[in-house]
């Protein structure tokens, strides 16, 4: 049907089918004045997140408050552009951090240079770091890009841990 | 109050304080126009438009005034550097002057306008057709070559359309016997029962199209924008000007703009005259209906290629609005003997 049509002579524009054309190019923008505004308001609203987005790093910890990282350095070796620094140190008796048998003393990610790729997530064998729906990271200085162990143990968002609970149950 | 007027310091007093008057309305309107523009491009778009600055956007001229205001007064290397600073001076001034005469209205025996010059329209014209040397020198004096390519388109352009644009407006002319702004407003008709004035589009409604086309093509505006086509000619003449030049270029464009649109409510719709509205407000209201009537062609209609630009103007525009001044002529011969 669609051929037929090309083959008929194409109509000369008249004087009267111009004017309905600009007529109807006018008709069509004021009809979409009128239609709601499409914009989200960002600071204000926000897109939602995909459930799995990957944004800022959080480090967990069992429901019994013990750290899950074993200082194991499996995300540091995983991590393609090595901005992960894990020093680990023995648990001892009076000092329990973590249930194994180290924990991360020092644990620190350099933001400038994570490419949020979820490696070290998926390299965890104790699921210890995961990647947090958080994505406006910026800051004033360069220093305050490297969270350390103090912000990466900052309790998850309360719906994000309610998930992974779940799935830890599983 | 009759005293000030007729002692001769008294009435200067009056036209000087009317002037500061009538440029701080205009000044704050051409601030208006532009968030309103703004505003009804964004709803065209689906967007909301400017909404930061101040309740619903309204201080968003301020904040770019401040900003512009406050840019390097920049002048590129190698221009006619006493051309390039008059350039926009002239834009600005002409913009303005044409409000000497537009009556805005008369309320309880006041006129709201500074000069009653009996050849107002004429002077509006030649005041505005001024606008095409700020254009022609501007992109002469920048010493670039798409300033230079715009000034030029501009200056095509504008000869073509101030004839049919002059020729379009004489039948009303002709139909009211005056060259006066107010005595164009205020005609008066006895239809039968009726007497009063009328909008004068019921009479020249083809003069009517054929202004209200020149117009847009005589105030830059899309789809006639050609000196200042950003895709073709990166700014046009606009392009080297920037800060408090720049300002002085955009205010002059909004001005004519809203010149036009006033000019349009004064010579075809019967100028500050509503039924129930009182006079000044009827003008305001009119002024912003034919505003947003260029804003909303603005956000249709694309720009026309240059041959098209032409071809409407010299082979559709000026001899239908010819037509139009010789068939109004033989009417009235024949109506009125």
């Amino acid at each position: 049907m669609a051929d037929d049509k090309k083959e008929t002579e194409p109509e000369r524009p008249s004087v009267a089918s111009d004017i309905a054309a600009l007529a109807k190019g006018l008709k069509t923008t004021l009809t979409e004045t009128f239609r709601p505004v499409v914009t989200t308001m960002y600071p204000e609203d926000k897109t939602p997140r995909a459930e799995r987005y990957r944004g800022r790093h959080y480090l967990r910890r069992y429901d019994n408050g013990l750290e899950r990282c074993i200082g194991c350095e499996l995300c540091a070796a995983a991590c393609p552009v090595g901005c992960i620094l894990v020093i680990a140190a023995e648990n001892t008796e009076e000092n329990r951090v973590s249930p194994g048998e180290r924990y991360a003393k020092t644990y620190e990610i350099n933001m400038l240079r994570c490419i949020f790729c979820g490696y070290c997530e998926d390299a965890c064998p104790v699921q210890a770091i995961v990647l947090g729906p958080e994505y406006e990271l910026s800051d004033t200085s360069r220093e305050k890009f490297i969270y350390t162990k103090e912000k990466l143990l900052e309790p998850l968002p309360p719906d994000v841990q309610a998930r992974l609970h779940a799935q830890d149950k599983k | 109050m009759n005293d000030l007027y007729t002692n001769p310091i008294g009435h200067w007093v009056i036209v000087v304080v009317a002037i500061a008057l009538l440029l701080f309305v205009l000044l704050t309107a051409t601030a208006y126009t532009v968030w309103f523009e703004r505003v009804a491009l964004g709803r065209i778009q689906r967007r909301p438009g400017p909404n930061r600055v101040g309740p619903y956007g309204l201080l968003q001229l301020a904040a770019d005034g401040i900003k512009l205001a406050f840019k390097e007064s920049f002048i590129p290397a190698k221009t006619d550097r006493v051309l390039y600073v008059i350039a926009p001076t002239i834009a600005v001034a002409a913009a303005f002057l044409a409000w000497a005469v537009i009556p805005i209205g008369l309320w309880y025996n006041v006129q709201y306008w500074i000069a009653d010059v009996n050849v107002g329209i004429l002077l509006v014209f030649a005041v505005s057709a001024l606008n095409v040397y700020a254009i022609v020198i501007g992109g002469y004096a920048s010493n670039n070559t798409y300033s230079l390519l715009g000034g030029l388109r501009s200056a095509a352009q504008l000869i073509s359309y101030e004839m049919s644009l002059g020729l379009s407006l004489v039948p009303t002319f002709m139909i009211v016997g005056s060259l006066r702004l107010r005595d164009i407003a205020e005609y008066t008709v006895h239809w039968g029962p009726y007497t009063g004035p009328i909008p004068l589009i019921l009479l020249t409604p083809i003069g009517f199209v054929i202004y209200l086309i020149s117009a847009v093509a005589e105030t830059n505006r899309a789809p006639f924008d050609l000196p200042e086509a950003e895709q073709e000619l990166i700014g046009g003449f606009l392009t080297e000007y920037s800060g408090l030049k720049f300002v002085m270029y955009y205010l002059a464009e909004y001005v004519n703009m809203i010149t036009v649109s006033a000019l349009a409510v004064l010579l075809f719709f019967g100028g500050w005259y509503l039924w129930g509205v009182p006079p000044v407000f009827a003008f305001l209201l009119k002024v912003i209906l034919f505003l947003f009537l260029y804003i909303w062609i603005r956000g249709t209609f694309p720009r026309l290629r240059y041959d098209m630009l032409m071809r409407l103007g010299w082979k559709v525009l000026l001899p239908l609005a010819m037509v139009n001044v010789i068939v109004t002529a033989t009417i009235l011969v024949a109506v009125q003997g």
